[in-house]
């Protein structure tokens, strides 16, 4: 039985559409940073992003090959597992159907993987249709290094742990692996809407 | 790098405060007495949620300030001026009040004896919380793995847990270190100066030494500090970080 904490009210904005805000969360202005470790500095003329474990050869693209790519803009409410939300966020990047096309798999996940040793993993159906991007720009500037620069996964449905940072691939497999905090307590799927923050939520 | 906790599903419990300890003008440690504890690792977390009389409910995640092998579990707060839930935990609870909460949450920004050291710990105001429940656990087990701590505070009055850390800091194998970034009491002998690569340079251990380091604070500090460590060549993936946001309690 919840107990009522005595005395507190709470603080709500009623400019603020609480049918936007996930249970559990509290919607801010800022822009928070959770890591595990150092923010790693990859050079741009290093930096490449691949997708293994296909049928064919691993397809990788430069930098520069990804600025190539049909961009799009994309503005998304954002949900971090830490409580915060962000609303209206908006972003630039490739969209990982259009990465996908052409690549023919038999598997039914993914694995994130980042510089600096961050893994994540997704069901391949949650990062196709227009549902994930590889994110290389926030409000029009280049994405800074703290929040996952030069380019992040975005998978705005799931809380934000999903959209690793600094994300240099993507590993397709047949079976579903934990990644870095899934397999420290936080929750395989992680849907906000269904408060899955840890393990057996 | 998958953790080895095995973990049931984190419920809500109700929590009886036992007792409030007001650490600096702006911190209180709360107490409490969860009914059904399973125990934490020094680093871990805790959610706590409020439920106002309307059901409206606020939730936030707070480090664990005790050791394991404390009697109590304890949370240290801050109060944000802005926030939602620390103005509360820190101003309008009272001593026998229920406090809602579930965890421990989180395994990596954790210490136990058996991952070694050296430990270098480096904290940034209120940071300082979840690598004191390090320390308490270091001395509780009467550990040998020499330590550094690197405490950044604004003045002398906001350093918490400083006769604590005074004490601790008294053991041949911890060594504690304060610097005070914006007011200094008279004849103050320790640090005066922001944590920066040589700051870090005359305290830490050497990279050869391979320390384990853990760095909290506010997002600005950790990056300063994660990022001066590396150029200093420690490994980064020996640099275990927590980052507060700007909000949040």
């Amino acid at each position: 039985m919840t107990p009522i904490s005595r005395g507190f009210r709470g603080r709500r904005d009623p400019e603020i559409d609480a049918s936007r805000v996930p249970p559990g969360q509290y919607v801010t202005d800022d822009f928070p940073v959770l890591s595990a470790g150092p923010t790693p500095h990859t050079p741009l003329g290093e930096w490449s992003f691949t997708i293994r474990g296909a049928h064919d050869e691993p397809a990788s693209w430069t930098w520069d090959e990804l600025q190539q790519l049909p961009r799009e803009s994309i503005t998304v409410d954002i949900h971090c597992v830490t409580k915060w939300t962000k609303l209206d966020t908006t972003w630039t990047g490739v969209s990982v159907g259009t990465l996908l096309a052409g690549i023919e798999t038999s598997g039914e996940y993914v694995v994130a993987w980042s510089d600096g040793g961050y893994t994540t993993n997704l069901p391949l159906e949650d990062v196709t249709d227009g549902k994930a991007w590889v994110a290389y720009a926030y409000d029009d500037e280049p994405l800074e290094p703290e929040h996952g620069g030069p380019a992040r996964l975005l998978v705005p449905h799931l809380y934000f742990w999903k959209s690793a940072k600094w994300v240099r691939g993507l590993d397709l497999r047949q079976e579903d692996e934990p990644g870095f905090w899934e397999g420290y307590g936080y929750h395989n799927y992680g849907d906000p809407w269904q408060e899955q923050r840890y393990w057996g939520d | 790098m998958a953790g080895t906790a095995v973990l049931g599903r984190l419920s809500w419990q109700v929590a009886t405060v036992v007792e409030l300890v007001d650490e600096t003008a702006r911190t209180r440690s709360v107490v409490l007495d969860p009914p059904a504890w399973p125990g934490q690792r020094a680093g871990q977390h805790v959610d706590v949620r409020l439920t106002a009389e309307d059901g409206y409910q606020a939730q936030r995640s707070y480090s664990i300030a005790s050791a394991p092998e404390d009697e109590h579990l304890v949370l240290t707060v801050e109060r944000l001026d802005d926030g939602e839930v620390s103005p509360y935990l820190v101003g309008e609870l009272h001593a026998g009040d229920e406090l809602e909460l579930r965890g421990p949450v989180g395994g990596y920004f954790v210490w136990e004896e058996s991952l070694g050291g050296p430990l270098l710990l480096v904290a940034g105001g209120s940071g300082v919380v979840p690598l004191r429940a390090m320390l308490r656990h270091h001395r509780a087990v009467g550990s040998e793995v020499p330590v550094r701590m690197l405490y950044s505070a604004r003045s002398l009055e906001d350093v918490i847990y400083r006769d604590e850390l005074t004490r601790l800091a008294g053991s041949d194998v911890v060594d504690v270190h304060f610097t005070l970034t914006r007011a200094r009491p008279d004849g103050w002998q320790g640090y005066a100066r922001r944590v920066d690569r040589k700051l870090l340079e005359e305290v830490a251990w050497a990279p050869s030494a391979r320390p384990l380091v853990y760095v909290c604070g506010p997002t600005s500090f950790v990056e300063a500090a994660a990022e001066a460590l590396v150029e200093l060549g420690h490994e980064p993936g020996m640099i275990r970080t927590e980052r507060f946001g700007a909000t949040g309690g």
